[in-house]
Protein backbone atom coordinates (compact mmCIF):
# COMPACT_ATOMS: atom_id res chain seq x y z
CA UNK A 1 0.00 0.00 0.00
CA UNK A 2 1.50 3.12 -1.18
CA UNK A 3 0.85 6.09 1.22
CA UNK A 4 1.67 9.87 0.72
CA UNK A 5 2.65 12.35 3.29
CA UNK A 6 2.72 16.01 2.43
CA UNK A 7 5.12 18.02 5.05
CA UNK A 8 8.19 20.52 4.85
CA UNK A 9 11.15 20.68 6.95
CA UNK A 10 14.35 22.74 7.06
CA UNK A 11 16.28 21.12 9.78
CA UNK A 12 17.50 17.56 7.87
CA UNK A 13 17.89 16.03 11.39
CA UNK A 14 14.67 16.17 12.28
CA UNK A 15 13.53 15.20 9.12
CA UNK A 16 15.40 11.99 9.36
CA UNK A 17 14.40 11.23 13.27
CA UNK A 18 10.97 11.36 11.64
CA UNK A 19 11.77 8.71 8.46
CA UNK A 20 13.33 6.73 11.18
CA UNK A 21 9.89 6.48 13.17
CA UNK A 22 7.73 6.49 10.00
CA UNK A 23 9.61 3.41 9.64
CA UNK A 24 9.32 2.17 13.26
CA UNK A 25 5.48 2.74 12.49
CA UNK A 26 5.88 0.25 8.90
CA UNK A 27 5.83 3.08 6.90
CA UNK A 28 9.53 2.90 4.67
CA UNK A 29 9.86 5.76 2.41
CA UNK A 30 10.09 4.97 -0.83
CA UNK A 31 10.64 8.66 -2.70
CA UNK A 32 10.67 12.24 -1.78
CA UNK A 33 10.31 15.24 -3.61
CA UNK A 34 8.93 18.87 -2.82
CA UNK A 35 7.87 18.55 0.63
CA UNK A 36 5.73 15.17 -1.00
CA UNK A 37 6.93 12.21 0.81
CA UNK A 38 5.76 8.79 -0.78
CA UNK A 39 5.86 5.45 1.85
CA UNK A 40 5.46 1.79 1.71
CA UNK A 41 3.70 -0.37 4.19
CA UNK A 42 6.73 -2.70 5.41
CA UNK A 43 7.28 -4.65 8.47
CA UNK A 44 8.08 -1.87 11.27
CA UNK A 45 11.67 -1.33 12.05
CA UNK A 46 12.56 -3.00 8.80
CA UNK A 47 15.10 0.25 7.82
CA UNK A 48 17.32 2.50 9.12
CA UNK A 49 17.48 5.99 6.79
CA UNK A 50 20.39 8.44 6.42
CA UNK A 51 19.85 11.93 5.06
CA UNK A 52 23.36 12.98 3.27
CA UNK A 53 23.97 16.10 1.60
CA UNK A 54 26.74 16.01 -1.11
CA UNK A 55 29.24 18.31 -2.44
CA UNK A 56 27.26 18.26 -5.95
CA UNK A 57 23.72 18.27 -7.28
CA UNK A 58 22.94 14.17 -7.19
CA UNK A 59 22.64 13.59 -10.50
CA UNK A 60 26.90 15.07 -10.84
CA UNK A 61 28.66 11.66 -12.51
CA UNK A 62 30.70 12.20 -9.03
CA UNK A 63 27.37 11.78 -6.85
CA UNK A 64 26.76 9.21 -9.12
CA UNK A 65 30.02 7.27 -8.76
CA UNK A 66 29.44 7.72 -4.67
CA UNK A 67 26.21 6.34 -5.06
CA UNK A 68 26.89 3.56 -6.94
CA UNK A 69 29.24 2.49 -4.33
CA UNK A 70 26.72 2.85 -1.54
CA UNK A 71 24.46 0.53 -3.80
CA UNK A 72 27.22 -2.20 -4.48
CA UNK A 73 27.43 -1.90 -0.52
CA UNK A 74 24.38 -3.09 0.59
CA UNK A 75 22.50 0.43 0.68
CA UNK A 76 19.55 1.54 -0.69
CA UNK A 77 19.42 4.80 -2.50
CA UNK A 78 15.75 6.17 -2.01
CA UNK A 79 15.28 9.42 -3.57
CA UNK A 80 17.89 12.29 -4.19
CA UNK A 81 16.24 15.89 -3.79
CA UNK A 82 19.05 18.85 -5.30
CA UNK A 83 22.56 17.65 -3.08
CA UNK A 84 20.57 15.61 -0.67
CA UNK A 85 20.03 12.29 -0.78
CA UNK A 86 18.01 9.49 1.11
CA UNK A 87 19.51 6.25 1.65
CA UNK A 88 18.26 3.21 3.35
CA UNK A 89 19.65 -0.36 4.71
CA UNK A 90 17.81 -2.91 7.05
CA UNK A 91 18.30 -2.60 10.85
CA UNK A 92 18.89 -6.42 10.41
CA UNK A 93 22.47 -5.15 9.16
CA UNK A 94 23.08 -3.57 13.00
CA UNK A 95 23.97 0.41 13.31
CA UNK A 96 24.22 2.38 10.37
CA UNK A 97 25.92 5.87 10.50
CA UNK A 98 27.09 7.03 6.80
CA UNK A 99 29.92 8.66 8.82
CA UNK A 100 31.81 7.35 11.47
CA UNK A 101 35.03 8.71 12.75
CA UNK A 102 35.63 12.81 13.83
CA UNK A 103 37.12 13.83 10.42
CA UNK A 104 34.42 13.30 8.39
CA UNK A 105 31.47 13.97 10.21
CA UNK A 106 33.42 17.47 10.84
CA UNK A 107 33.26 17.58 6.86
CA UNK A 108 29.72 16.77 6.22
CA UNK A 109 28.31 19.37 9.26
CA UNK A 110 30.47 21.89 7.67
CA UNK A 111 29.23 21.46 4.17
CA UNK A 112 25.72 21.68 5.81
CA UNK A 113 26.46 24.56 7.42
CA UNK A 114 28.06 26.35 4.12
CA UNK A 115 24.60 25.77 2.41
CA UNK A 116 22.86 26.95 5.61
CA UNK A 117 24.56 29.89 5.18
CA UNK A 118 24.25 30.74 1.44
CA UNK A 119 20.40 30.16 2.06
CA UNK A 120 19.96 32.78 5.24
CA UNK A 121 22.38 35.58 3.02
CA UNK A 122 20.19 34.85 0.29
CA UNK A 123 16.96 35.08 1.99
CA UNK A 124 18.18 38.14 4.16
CA UNK A 125 19.15 40.03 0.43
CA UNK A 126 15.63 39.57 -0.98
CA UNK A 127 14.12 40.46 2.15
CA UNK A 128 15.63 43.95 2.67
CA UNK A 129 15.64 44.17 -1.11
CA UNK A 130 11.98 43.49 -0.88
CA UNK A 131 11.32 45.70 2.35
CA UNK A 132 13.29 48.70 1.12
CA UNK A 133 11.46 48.88 -2.36
CA UNK A 134 8.08 48.42 -0.18
CA UNK A 135 9.33 51.55 2.22
CA UNK A 136 10.17 53.74 -1.26
CA UNK A 137 6.59 52.78 -2.69
CA UNK A 138 5.11 53.54 0.79
CA UNK A 139 6.81 57.03 0.98
CA UNK A 140 5.85 58.21 -2.71
CA UNK A 141 9.40 58.14 -3.70
CA UNK A 142 8.30 56.04 -6.53
CA UNK A 143 5.39 55.04 -8.19
CA UNK A 144 6.76 52.69 -10.84
CA UNK A 145 5.43 49.81 -9.40
CA UNK A 146 2.45 49.82 -7.13
CA UNK A 147 3.04 46.48 -5.58
CA UNK A 148 3.66 47.88 -1.42
CA UNK A 149 1.68 45.04 -0.21
CA UNK A 150 3.34 41.95 -2.57
CA UNK A 151 7.09 43.34 -1.58
CA UNK A 152 6.28 44.19 1.87
CA UNK A 153 4.81 40.22 2.32
CA UNK A 154 7.67 38.66 0.04
CA UNK A 155 10.26 41.04 2.22
CA UNK A 156 9.05 40.05 5.65
CA UNK A 157 8.51 36.12 4.61
CA UNK A 158 12.33 36.18 3.00
CA UNK A 159 13.70 37.57 6.33
CA UNK A 160 11.61 35.35 8.66
CA UNK A 161 13.17 32.37 6.54
CA UNK A 162 16.51 34.44 7.08
CA UNK A 163 16.18 34.23 10.60
CA UNK A 164 14.65 30.28 9.98
CA UNK A 165 18.32 29.66 8.55
CA UNK A 166 20.17 31.27 11.27
CA UNK A 167 18.35 29.75 14.33
CA UNK A 168 19.51 26.54 12.25
CA UNK A 169 23.37 27.29 11.91
CA UNK A 170 23.88 27.81 15.47
CA UNK A 171 23.33 24.34 16.64
CA UNK A 172 25.31 23.06 13.68
CA UNK A 173 28.41 24.83 14.63
CA UNK A 174 28.72 24.42 18.14
CA UNK A 175 28.57 20.66 16.66
CA UNK A 176 31.65 22.38 14.50
CA UNK A 177 33.51 23.19 17.31
CA UNK A 178 33.21 20.63 19.56
CA UNK A 179 34.63 18.14 17.01
CA UNK A 180 37.28 20.41 16.22
CA UNK A 181 37.65 20.47 19.60
CA UNK A 182 37.62 16.92 20.21
CA UNK A 183 39.95 16.21 17.44
CA UNK A 184 43.02 18.09 18.92
CA UNK A 185 43.04 15.10 20.74
CA UNK A 186 41.70 12.01 19.49
CA UNK A 187 41.33 11.52 15.78
CA UNK B 1 53.24 19.42 7.18
CA UNK B 2 55.27 17.22 8.41
CA UNK B 3 57.88 15.58 5.91
CA UNK B 4 58.20 12.76 7.55
CA UNK B 5 54.52 11.66 6.95
CA UNK B 6 55.32 7.61 7.50
CA UNK B 7 55.70 8.70 11.34
CA UNK B 8 52.45 9.87 11.83
CA UNK B 9 50.06 8.45 13.13
CA UNK B 10 47.41 6.34 10.79
CA UNK B 11 43.46 6.87 11.57
CA UNK B 12 41.83 3.78 13.03
CA UNK B 13 39.82 3.73 9.90
CA UNK B 14 42.47 3.71 7.67
CA UNK B 15 44.75 1.19 9.48
CA UNK B 16 41.61 -1.33 9.75
CA UNK B 17 40.76 -0.76 5.75
CA UNK B 18 45.04 -1.32 5.18
CA UNK B 19 45.17 -4.53 6.80
CA UNK B 20 41.47 -5.80 5.12
CA UNK B 21 43.36 -5.55 1.85
CA UNK B 22 46.13 -8.34 2.55
CA UNK B 23 44.20 -9.97 0.60
CA UNK B 24 41.21 -8.06 -1.78
CA UNK B 25 37.84 -7.20 -1.03
CA UNK B 26 35.03 -4.91 -1.75
CA UNK B 27 33.82 -2.26 0.24
CA UNK B 28 31.41 -4.28 1.97
CA UNK B 29 33.75 -6.92 2.62
CA UNK B 30 35.97 -3.96 4.34
CA UNK B 31 33.00 -3.31 6.19
CA UNK B 32 32.61 -6.70 7.23
CA UNK B 33 36.09 -7.77 8.03
CA UNK B 34 36.66 -4.61 10.09
CA UNK B 35 33.62 -5.33 12.49
CA UNK B 36 34.88 -8.96 12.97
CA UNK B 37 38.40 -7.92 13.60
CA UNK B 38 37.52 -5.39 16.03
CA UNK B 39 34.59 -7.57 17.86
CA UNK B 40 32.20 -5.34 16.29
CA UNK B 41 33.62 -2.07 18.03
CA UNK B 42 34.30 -0.25 14.82
CA UNK B 43 31.59 -0.33 12.34
CA UNK B 44 32.77 1.82 9.81
CA UNK B 45 30.21 4.18 7.75
CA UNK B 46 30.29 4.12 3.71
CA UNK B 47 30.86 7.86 3.89
CA UNK B 48 33.68 7.61 5.67
CA UNK B 49 35.33 4.66 4.00
CA UNK B 50 34.51 6.12 0.52
CA UNK B 51 36.65 9.17 1.45
CA UNK B 52 39.07 6.83 2.94
CA UNK B 53 39.43 4.43 -0.39
CA UNK B 54 39.74 7.14 -2.35
CA UNK B 55 42.29 8.86 -0.51
CA UNK B 56 44.33 5.27 -0.55
CA UNK B 57 44.27 4.68 -4.05
CA UNK B 58 45.71 8.46 -4.54
CA UNK B 59 48.80 7.79 -2.11
CA UNK B 60 49.03 4.16 -4.13
CA UNK B 61 48.64 2.32 -0.57
CA UNK B 62 45.47 0.30 -1.83
CA UNK B 63 45.14 -0.34 -5.81
CA UNK B 64 41.65 -1.31 -8.11
CA UNK B 65 42.21 -5.26 -8.47
CA UNK B 66 39.15 -5.99 -9.99
CA UNK B 67 35.80 -4.21 -11.20
CA UNK B 68 34.37 -7.57 -12.31
CA UNK B 69 30.01 -8.18 -11.72
CA UNK B 70 29.99 -4.65 -10.99
CA UNK B 71 31.72 -5.15 -7.75
CA UNK B 72 34.99 -3.32 -7.46
CA UNK B 73 37.75 -5.04 -4.71
CA UNK B 74 41.11 -3.48 -3.73
CA UNK B 75 44.08 -4.74 -2.36
CA UNK B 76 46.99 -3.31 -0.78
CA UNK B 77 50.11 -2.35 -2.46
CA UNK B 78 53.84 -2.80 -1.33
CA UNK B 79 53.71 0.90 -0.40
CA UNK B 80 51.06 0.25 1.98
CA UNK B 81 52.43 -2.71 3.28
CA UNK B 82 55.71 -0.45 4.10
CA UNK B 83 53.51 1.74 5.89
CA UNK B 84 51.37 -0.78 8.01
CA UNK B 85 55.31 -2.00 8.94
CA UNK B 86 55.98 1.55 10.11
CA UNK B 87 52.85 1.95 12.22
CA UNK B 88 53.39 -1.19 14.00
CA UNK B 89 56.81 -0.13 15.12
CA UNK B 90 55.15 3.42 16.08
CA UNK B 91 52.28 0.85 17.80
CA UNK B 92 55.02 -1.12 19.69
CA UNK B 93 56.42 1.61 21.06
CA UNK B 94 53.26 3.25 22.50
CA UNK B 95 52.40 -0.40 23.62
CA UNK B 96 55.60 -1.00 25.09
CA UNK B 97 55.92 2.57 27.06
CA UNK B 98 52.52 2.22 28.28
CA UNK B 99 52.86 -1.19 29.98
CA UNK B 100 56.01 -0.26 31.10
CA UNK B 101 54.57 3.30 33.13
CA UNK B 102 51.12 2.27 33.17
CA UNK B 103 50.69 -1.22 32.98
CA UNK B 104 48.75 -3.80 34.22
CA UNK B 105 51.51 -5.49 36.07
CA UNK B 106 52.37 -2.36 38.30
CA UNK B 107 48.56 -1.14 39.04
Amino acid sequence: MKRVVWRCFIDYEREEGWLNKMSAQGLALTDYSWCRYVFAETTPHKYIYRMELLDNLATDPESSAYIRFLEENGIEHVASFQRWIYVRRESSQGDFDIYTDLESKLKHYKRVSALWNSLMVMEFSLGLINIAIALLIGAGLTTAFSFFHVNLIVGLVCTALGFGFLRLIEPINRKVKELEREREIRE
Amino acid sequence: MSENSQRSALTEAVFYILLSLYSPLHGYGIMQNIKELSNGRVNLGPGTLYGAINTLLEKNWIELQDSDFRKKTYRITQLGKTVIQDELLRLEELLANGNRIAGRESK
